[in-house]
């Protein structure tokens, strides 16, 4: 089994690396997460910003291409018909899912890293003006903010792994993956009672993820930094155990 | 893929075919009725793409009754939950705030009032930072003038003309209109003719500058004339992290003394409006009401004339556009890149002389599409959406039918202007998740950062004007007023730009996607 684990894994690796696509969107993760994040920080603060979530909105924009990459691991297979070969090479096909899951994580969390980094440098190097308070890694808020954001980014790119697999056709899969969280921010915005604002807030997977970003009045957030990463985990293997028990009941 | 390699003369051919081909498009222009057809036969007769159009509206419309219905209003009367009072509604049909002290008499006809605004001060209760104490001071818009009404009725028309707090010499009328006077003016004058009222000011009382004539429609022969003072709450604004904002009002009061006051009384006193909602001690600390003593009047008031923005706006029942949008971008996408993921594009191009004019085709019927759509949805959303939020007991904000028209009107073409943008994004990418995902990425993604409250205000306002998400403007129905203070953020639903403009920031991206797309699809090979 674990035999197999391997050699699955060094088979998707192959494929990741002999294709261009994937090398173009772990890029464009970092790309647009820094570009953002810097020119967020460029428009300026206040004296009562949130230097450290400011300084990381880039991940806004930076986690449409990480949803991207974990769709595209999946569907390319399925639009070209390799994924015939692919379960035809390796009959259990939860095994060759859970390989997929584990580039997808691991590449996810690198370019999440370097997005976050330097997202972080960019903000050192040109800080936003208007009074708002310095960057400091060395304080705790900032260090999880930082670390959140990049295990954010990876969870992204694995809930896009789901729904691809699930989905199948990447365009549709682009929508869902996309849509849904959007939806829930979209609507948690507008609604008028303040409880089910706050539960919108508590189970959508974008608002409640980020909270991991937010360094002051935390105390005002329906929900915790590290507690609202986990309810993005709790979509992301939801979408993945969906999308598996599609992929081993469905004819490839 | 490999392609045989063609004899040169084949190519050179081909090439002056396809040239004669482009000036034969061009001839035929660009729009062509059988390549219309075919796109749209195309369109109706793909299941998904139909399914997904008509999901668009269902999801626009069930998001409009799903936040309607979900959402109760009461106010309280003491301890007693009752209906909240019906919203006082001015001249121009909408929602206003009318609370002033008025020392008043009849005017019969013609005639004119002119006073000198000898001193003007007044209080703010518990201001920023410390809110621990009260102190002397007058909020921008505290108004102090001259002032002619129909009659005492809460929204009754009226013209004014009138001193500040910090904004100078002002002529107001009917609640909506503002024209600044003169800088440095005390002397005002109001002169009535007919319908038509003159609103004058002078530094001096010898040298008067006409600041505007305005005609209200209807006016009796006899109305009220008079002096009044009001002075609106004094607001902070801190953010939410929810989205939105939490907005603090604190009471105020001014106090205004006139003299030279041509002709003079005696005068009737008044409180337009009343003291509703007041508590015992901002009613009784300095009760507000009138003195006079020799020539001078002593006004005191609180309240505001002005349009009232603290309700419910009728566009939060078009919520749901956004997630439509979202849909009918999945839709526009996969119109075009299915066809490049089945080949049928080698067949289309080959069936259609003219490689734009497919592309043409299928932006038209994409765009017609997601304008029916949302022309469908968002009518039906916001009649509905308003039906039921009033039904709940809220309070929402009226605006003129041709508003109403002119909001959903702006909300289909939004959805026919960023359906375009994804059709032409994937003619561009050919890859529908490429696609699918720079549109969300251009689109909503700017829209939500900017109106959830994540970016500051002056961000998220670049964002609304630079991005194909300027055309969320179209759905703003209530304007933002320069005369009253207010939260005016995207976060609030106030945009930048005014809605045509929004729209044609949008449709301009189109245009371009378009314009690209057409470059990448006349090169490359399909």
């Amino acid at each position: 089994m674990t035999g197999e684990l391997r050699a699955g894994l060094r088979a998707e690796l192959t494929k990741l690396r002999t294709t261009p696509a994937p090398a173009w969107l772990l890029a464009a993760i970092v790309a647009l997460t820094v570009g953002a994040g810097a020119a967020a920080t460029a428009v300026g603060g206040s004296p009562g910003t949130d230097t450290p979530r400011l300084a990381l909105t880039g991940v806004q924009l930076g986690q449409a291409a990480a949803v991207m990459f974990g769709i595209s691991v999946i569907s390319g297979e399925y639009a070209t018909g390799l994924i015939r070969t692919t379960f035809t090479a390796m009959p259990r096909r939860a095994s060759v899912l859970a390989a997929k899951a584990g580039l997808v994580a691991g590449l996810g969390l690198a370019a999440g890293a370097l997005a976050v980094l330097g997202s972080l440098l960019a903000a050192t190097l040109a800080p936003p003006g208007g009074g708002a308070p310095a960057l400091s890694l060395a304080d705790g808020a900032t260090l999880r903010a930082a670390i959140g954001s990049a295990l954010y980014l990876t969870l992204m790119a694995v809930f896009g792994l789901g729904v691809g697999a699930a989905v199948q056709d990447a365009a549709t899969a682009a929508g869902v993956a996309l849509g849904v969280p959007y939806l829930l921010t979209i609507v948690m915005t507008v609604v008028n009672d303040q409880d089910l604002g706050r539960l919108l807030y508590r189970i959508s997977p974008m608002s409640a993820g980020l909270t991991v970003q937010m360094t002051t009045d935390l105390s005002a957030s329906p929900i915790g930094p590290w507690a609202g990463l986990g309810v993005l985990a709790a979509w992301a293997a939801a979408a993945l155990a969906g999308g598996g028990l599609l992929v081993l009941v469905r004819d490839a | 893929m490999s392609r045989p390699a063609a004899h040169p003369d084949a190519m050179n051919r081909g090439s002056m075919n396809q040239g004669a081909m482009n000036r034969d498009a061009l001839r035929r222009g660009l729009i062509d009725r059988a390549v219309l057809r075919a796109e749209w036969t195309k369109f109706r007769t793909v299941r998904g793409w139909v399914a997904g159009t008509v999901a668009a509206v269902l999801l626009i419309v069930a998001l409009a009754m799903l936040l309607a219905g979900g959402s109760h209003t009461s106010c309280s009367n003491g301890p007693v939950e009752v209906a909240c009072p019906a919203l006082p509604i001015g001249p121009g049909g909408q929602a206003v705030t009318d609370r002033f002290y008025f020392a008043h008499r009849e005017l019969t006809g013609d005639g004119t009032l002119t006073v000198r605004v000898a001193s003007m001060s007044g209080i703010i209760t518990y201001p920023p930072p410390d809110h621990d104490e009260i102190v002397p001071g007058l909020v921008p818009w505290a108004k102090a003038g001259i002032i002619v009404k129909q009659s005492l009725r809460v929204g009754a028309p009226y013209a004014a003309v009138m001193l500040t707090g910090k904004q100078g010499v002002h002529m107001q009328d009917d609640f909506v209109h503002d024209t600044p006077g003169p800088a440095g003016a005390r002397w005002l004058r109001l002169a009535r003719s007919g319908d038509a009222i003159t609103g004058y000011a002078s530094a001096d009382g010898i040298r008067w500058t006409a600041i505007d004539t305005v005609r209200l429609q209807g006016l009796p022969r006899t109305v009220r004339i008079g002096m009044f003072v009001t002075s609106p709450s004094d607001l902070s604004v801190s953010r939410n992290s929810l989205g939105g904002s939490i907005t603090q009002a604190r009471f105020t009061q001014a106090s205004a003394t006139f003299d030279h006051v041509t002709p003079g009384g005696p005068w009737s006193r008044d409180e337009v409006g009343g003291h509703e909602g007041m508590t015992d001690w901002e009613r009784y600390h300095r009760a507000n009401g009138v003195s006079e003593s020799g020539g001078t009047v002593t006004v005191t008031g609180t309240g505001d004339i002005a349009p009232r923005m603290d309700a419910v706006k009728p566009e939060v029942s078009l919520t749901g556009v956004a997630p439509g949008l979202i849909v009918l971008v999945v839709v526009a996408v996969t119109f075009v890149t299915a066809e490049y993921r089945r080949g049928l594009i080698r067949t289309t191009l080959l069936a259609t002389p003219g490689r734009g004019r497919v592309l043409a085709a299928k932006a038209v019927v994409a765009g017609a599409v997601a304008f029916a759509a949302g022309l469908v949805a968002a009518a039906v959303a916001l009649a509905l959406g308003t039906k039921m939020l009033t039904a709940g007991g809220n309070q929402v904000l009226p605006v003129s039918a041709l508003t109403e028209v002119r909001v959903v009107v702006g909300a289909a073409a939004l959805l026919a202007a960023c359906a375009v943008t994804a059709l032409a994004l994937g003619a561009l990418s050919r890859r529908g998740m490429v696609a699918v995902t720079a549109a969300i990425a251009v689109i909503i993604v700017p829209w939500t950062l900017a109106t959830a409250s994540i970016l500051p205000d002056e961000a998220a306002r670049w964002l609304l004007c630079l991005t194909p998400a300027a055309g969320f403007a179209a759905l703003q129905a209530i304007p933002a007023y320069p005369q009253v203070v207010a939260h005016y953020a995207p976060a609030d639903g106030y945009y930048p730009l005014p809605p045509w403009a929004g729209l044609a920031v949008s449709f301009g991206y189109a245009a371009l996607a378009l314009a690209f797309a057409l470059v990448r699809l006349r090169r490359a090979d399909a």
